[in-house]
């Protein structure tokens, strides 16, 4: 009973969220580049889709913050990490520069999964490669050449 | 009003989406992290799939509740797009998440990793649509 309520919360969350990107302009690549095109023919208003998700993201982020726990799991699960790292800002940049390219993030692309269009199962298709590429780079990495556990960093 | 308030109210259910998440499931509602989680065994990849599974049917629902389809104009090619892809989805998880985790969520918290996360790819997005430009 409790995990089919916990699928039913996760399905509508995600119908809300598409809704929000269809609603708002998101799912349009063309304009979302405009949104970037800032020395250009600068379209500004995919601000509001930020501010506005942000305000009730963050009065929700308050509201739950007051509570122990979710309402259908133990325990909130939130990133821990604080510090600002190489891999961050990296990554960061190699992905504005995948969405400027494109006009797509991973949110608007897997909702645009539902119009079946060949750019965008292309689009994904390369999405879900290049999670697999590094996710198997840093695998390898952390083995190390002689296939052991790394040692413990000092400091 | 005309472009700003459907963008404001799109933004508004964005918002709900990520408190629902949180308050209901207790998870951050960021897209890149679920669907690398559906690739992970374990009880969680359901709950990913099932929200993934709801986001792909919010176009189609939009179009049975507004009477159209909403607009998606591709203008990138095949090849740009496939090379797009990749770097959004190796930068995504180098970078610990993308729009909606970093962007929606992380802001909301307040988090450090996610304002420099924010402001670094706005900015590598500007620069990649106005060098594109340059060259076109």
């Amino acid at each position: 009973m409790s995990t089919a309520l916990r699928l039913l919360a996760a399905l509508v969350a995600g119908l809300v969220f598409g809704l929000g990107l269809a609603l708002s302009g998101m799912l349009d690549p063309a304009r979302v580049r405009g949104f970037l095109d800032v020395a250009g023919a600068w379209d500004p208003s995919l601000i509001f889709v930020l501010g506005g998700a942000v305000t009730i993201s963050g009065l929700g982020y308050r509201l739950c913050r007051r509570r122990s726990g979710p309402v259908l799991e133990t325990r909130f699960d939130l990133p821990i990490r604080r510090r600002v790292d190489a891999p961050l800002v990296a990554g960061a940049a190699l992905f504005g520069i995948g969405w400027g390219l494109s006009g797509f993030c991973p949110g608007p692309a897997v909702a645009a999964l539902s119009t079946g269009a060949t750019p965008v199962l292309v689009f994904v298709a390369a999405m879900l490669a290049g999670m697999a590429l590094h996710d198997f780079g840093r695998r390898a990495v952390e083995r190390g050449p002689t296939g052991l556990p790394p040692p413990v960093p000092r400091g | 009003m005309g472009i700003f308030l459907p963008a404001l109210a799109g933004g508004v259910l964005i918002g709900l989406s990520a408190t629902l998440f949180l308050l209901l499931n207790g998870r951050i509602a960021g897209i890149s992290g679920l669907v690398a989680g559906i690739g992970r065994p374990g009880e969680r990849r359901r709950v990913d799939a099932a929200f993934l599974f709801g986001l792909i049917l919010g176009p189609p629902v939009f179009a049975l509740l507004a009477g159209h389809w909403p607009p998606m104009r591709i203008e990138a090619g095949l090849p740009i797009l496939a090379l797009a892809g990749l770097l959004v989805g190796f930068g995504t998880r180098l970078g610990s998440g993308c729009t909606s985790g970093h962007g929606v969520c992380g802001l909301a918290r307040l988090s450090p990793r996610s304002i420099v996360a924010v402001l670094v790819f706005l900015a590598t997005g500007m620069l990649t649509v106005a060098a594109v430009r340059g060259l076109a």
